[in-house]
């Protein structure tokens, strides 16, 4: 190990806030964490990202406290905290239901912490009229929860999980619940709030536009474990498996046969077809099986095939208006299904058309088929 | 017109729970407090004569030194039931669906038997050289039988026993309802198990708690025949004096005196308990 390599080790070590190392969990007979790693660095925006029930939610209340693993640890700023409660963690939870103490008012659920550590009434008051104009609810102290918004609500959850300075916090889902208006802005106060405070945020969400928009990296979870984690533009445009292509970019996903290889490119048989894609990074045998990923935009739809060109026959399906963008349903070689999205309505298929799809090999990703647990 | 129609509709439906509600409660309780200032006969039943004499007897040193017994046997046994019920209740709300279900049926099947003969029960427990002296002699804890048959304890467990299902159900009912994730919250700010517990669960579980008090102290004050029973004739408590005054002295506005004044002096006590666990008020206990 050159002395470069050292420096870097250290200096990563010294970055990392929390790390999880080889954390298993299961409830009854079922495993709902295979032994997941992740370390978190100093101040960043982290989002595990996943479908309901791939055990991100568990990640969090171990890191909260809240459960125990069955085997791992839990290391906080270089601490074992696995088996610390949670009132002793620097760490707190914005819950998903936001779970503010209905019996008492908006400053009373704010300083909640600060009472327990019994600082004094006039610093609680100002510490509490701090946070309250940071999330913007100045003059909504003696409000009660019930006399407030869903959004209200979410801001008074946050302020009360901050005012204590975590090293770290963790947000389960707090937009699930917001509508979409009120999410978008939601977003980027989350954002403000975290570069404002500097505090390391660890953000749970399945919706990948939230998790593409707010963070500094993503990890991708699937069924107990983490498919890819790195930063939106990785995950977004390198996805390296096809549940993170169809998770993260809705993209499609084209199998076939690998026919050859050269420099850049690899070439592939599927549907009547074939395919090219940028070059894989390991390499293959003609014959093998093969993946890539294509997302919806990038796909071309053509009337007629042009002479040498890669691609394959499809037939428009359906087409469905949703959000500004035209979803293209087709369907190719034996039963298996594309979808390709267009800006505005201004495409003249219909269903029952003959087209050719083909894209450019720039944006086809070869991606792992399994999911490596 | 249509909603005139719904109104009339409506107010014809709710009518019977009204008229049930003016013949059997209000109806017993108006003739109660009109007999209370009647006169006596002189061998049964009453005379139509205003008098404050039965309100005046009630001043007697006997009769108020019954009340306060009562009082203090109705503050010992619900304290008890509060500490053996409200523990029970709640953590019966952690449990799962079917162990809730098991709990709900070993609290429920005593209920099928007659109260009387549970207390029979109790007697074969508690006799000199009973179950329980038989039990504690036998394995040597003590050396002579305890004679707790007609004493104070003796009552006291009586009562307990009889009540603490009230005190367990109204808990349940209200910590059922708790969101768990609250309490979560409270641990995940820095409270200690207990400190969230006093913090939140406990508030949260108070108007729960409130009616169990409520459910238990007042039967408390009238189960005369746990009193008679356990405690033989030493214990003499409010309801006692009622039913004596009723069923063998005969007097009945005396003891529809007696009744009116144990009531209002229970009100009482529900106003002054509700007004002191206000939830505003107890918002800065932490």
């Amino acid at each position: 190990m050159s002395f470069r390599e050292v420096l870097n080790g250290v200096q990563v070590e010294i970055n990392t806030i929390l790390r999880l190392e080889q954390i298993t969990k299961s409830f009854g007979e079922t495993l709902v964490l295979k032994g997941i790693d992740l370390s978190v660095y100093r101040g960043e925006f982290i989002t595990l990202l996943g479908p309901s029930g791939c055990g991100k939610t568990t990640t969090l209340r171990i890191i909260a406290g809240l459960e125990i693993p069955d085997s791992g640890k839990v290391i906080l700023e270089g601490r074992d905290v696995t088996f610390d409660e949670p009132n002793t963690r620097s760490v707190n939870t914005v819950f998903q239901n936001y779970a503010l103490f209905p019996h008492m008012s908006v400053e009373a659920n704010i300083g909640y912490s600060l009472r327990l550590k019994r600082v004094d009434k006039a610093t609680i008051k100002n510490k509490v009229d701090e946070v309250l104009e940071l999330v913007q609810l100045s003059g909504y102290s003696k409000r009660m929860p019930h006399e407030l918004s869903g959004g209200q609500k979410q801001r008074v959850a946050i302020a009360r999980a901050v005012i204590n300075q975590p090293k770290v916090l963790l947000l389960d889902e707090p937009l699930g619940a917001l509508d979409l208006q009120l999410r978008r802005e939601m977003q980027t106060e989350l954002k403000r709030f975290q570069t404002h405070l500097g505090i390391t945020f660890i953000y749970i969400t399945h919706d990948q536009e939230e998790a593409l928009n707010m963070s500094d990296r993503i990890a991708v979870m699937n069924e107990g474990a983490f498919v890819q984690i790195g930063t939106p533009a990785e995950v977004y445009d390198r996805p390296q498996t096809a549940f993170t292509a169809r998770f993260v970019g809705s993209a499609n996903i084209i199998e076939g046969k690998l026919l050859s290889q050269d420099k850049d490119t690899v070439t592939f048989s599927c549907g009547d077809g074939i395919g090219i894609a940028n070059l894989h990074s390991t390499p293959l045998t003609p014959g093998q099986s093969i993946a890539v990923a294509v997302r919806r935009e990038h796909l071309h739809l053509l009337k007629t095939a042009p002479e040498n060109a890669h691609g394959f026959d499809a037939i428009v399906k359906e087409k469905s208006f949703s959000g500004g963008i035209l979803q293209i349903l087709l369907s190719y070689g034996e039963g298996k299904e594309l979808i390709a999205s267009r800006h505005g309505l201004d495409s003249n298929l219909s269903p029952g058309d003959h087209v050719f799809v083909t894209w450019d090999p720039e944006h086809a990703v070869p991606v792992d088929l399994e999911n490596p647990a | 017109m249509k909603t005139k129609r719904r109104n009339g509709l409506s107010l014809l439906s709710i009518m019977p729970l009204y008229l049930f509600t003016i013949v059997f409660v209000a109806g017993p309780l108006i003739y109660l407090l009109v007999l209370s200032f009647l006169t006596r006969a002189e061998v049964w039943g009453v005379v139509n004569k205003f008098t404050l004499d039965n309100y005046r007897n009630i001043l007697d040193p006997i009769y108020l030194k019954t009340f306060a017994e009562s009082f203090k046997l109705a503050i010992l046994s619900t304290s008890l039931v509060v500490l053996i019920g409200y523990p029970f209740g709640y953590f019966m709300a952690k449990l799962s669906a079917a162990w809730k279900r098991y709990m709900m049926l070993l609290i429920m099947i005593p209920f099928w038997i007659s109260s009387l003969i549970r207390l029979y029960g109790w007697i074969i427990i508690f006799r000199a050289n009973g179950t329980l002296d038989g039990i504690l002699m036998g394995i040597g804890i003590t050396s002579a039988p305890l004679k707790l048959l007609y004493t104070y304890p003796a009552v006291v467990v009586g009562m307990v026993y009889a009540l603490v299902p009230f005190m367990i159900f109204a808990v349940y009912s209200s910590a059922e309802k708790l969101d768990w994730s609250m309490v979560e919250a409270a641990r995940d700010l820095g409270a200690t198990r207990w400190k969230a517990f006093t913090t939140v669960s406990l508030k949260m579980t108070l108007p729960g708690l409130l009616s169990g008090i409520v459910l238990t102290f007042i039967p408390s004050m009238g189960l005369f025949f746990i009193a008679d029973l356990l405690g033989g004739n030493k214990i003499v408590l409010v309801g006692n004096l009622i039913q004596e005054q009723l069923m063998k002295a005969h007097n009945w506005p005396f003891a529809a005196a007696l009744s009116v004044v144990l009531m209002v002096l229970t009100s009482l006590m529900i106003f002054l308990y509700r007004r002191i666990t206000n939830v505003k008020e107890l918002e800065g206990l932490i």
